[in-house]
């Protein structure tokens, strides 16, 4: 078994804001990032596949594969995006970094072939991750 | 759905690795540079990595508010521009990044109750880290 991991790179915006909290809430619970008018972040965005070498080619993964599927998926999906009003999972969902690893591993997911999708990280800054490594 | 989420603080440190009941040739033996009398020191970063299910509500694995003044209070601001070997933490001890990374641990451990302790992470430079989950 062996370990791949892929970076990509992605720039949005987005705010916090829940819709069932009064303002004093929102603003409480998520302080600066409840800002209407939105802020952005240059995310990075994580993909580790596990599994096994193949024999003939040495890959554990295409990567070329593995790179389209994630520019797909996630990097164009959500590069220069308005989290909340452009990606249709966050019409219900705070775009928190937490919920953008979830989103990332369900649309990576089913098209995950040979290798199997191991973690899924999104760096909001360098100094705050998520990680998600599918339901338990 | 359980999400992993770490945060990076900073802090700037000196220390001096030195055992009392040791002969200075076998202090310059065992530390080498790190036994100069008059200490140096380091830029720490700290990772800490704590987990648990996503609040629907919020988005948040916990609110960052709470594990920033947390963090900022008991770890930032008790080690930043301190000398590691003169704080009552260390009396006895030789303050090496492991003990420090086990030390910080445990105060999150003891009082940061907000979400599930996973990890500290702790970088001495660029090429030095140290890991400490708790588990044997």
């Amino acid at each position: 078994m062996i370990y791949l991991t892929r970076k990509g790179e992605f720039a949005a915006s987005h705010y916090y804001h829940n819709p069932a909290f009064t303002p004093e809430e929102n603003q409480r619970v998520f302080g600066k990032c409840a800002n209407m008018n939105g802020h952005g972040h240059n995310y990075v965005l994580e993909v580790t596949v596990k599994g096994e070498i193949d024999e003939r080619t040495g890959f554990v993964v295409d990567l070329k594969e593995l790179k389209d599927i994630m520019n797909r998926e996630v990097v164009d999906a959500m590069d220069h995006r308005h989290l909340n009003k452009e990606v249709p999972e966050f019409a219900s969902a705070i775009p928190t970094t937490e919920n953008i690893a979830i989103v990332a591993w369900k649309r990576l997911q089913p098209h995950m072939k040979v290798a199997k999708l191991h973690r899924v990280r999104v760096y909001e800054n360098a100094d705050l991750f998520a990680d998600f490594y599918g339901e338990e | 759905m359980k999400v992993h989420l770490t945060r990076r603080y900073h802090f700037a440190a000196s220390h001096r690795l030195h055992l009392a009941d040791c002969s200075d040739a076998e202090n310059q033996r065992i530390y080498g540079k790190c036994n100069n009398p008059h200490g140096h020191g380091h830029n720490y970063a700290v990772e800490v990595t704590v987990s648990g299910p996503v609040d629907i509500a919020t988005g948040m694995v916990c609110n960052l508010a709470d594990l920033d003044g947390f963090s900022n209070k008991e770890i930032v601001e008790r080690f930043d521009h301190t000398n590691l070997s003169m704080l009552p933490d260390f009396e006895g001890e030789v303050p090496t990044t492991e003990r420090l990374c086990v030390k910080i641990y445990d105060i999150y451990k003891r009082s940061f109750k907000h979400a599930h302790l996973e990890k500290v992470r702790i970088e001495e430079t660029a090429k030095n880290s140290f890991e400490y989950t708790g588990r044997a």
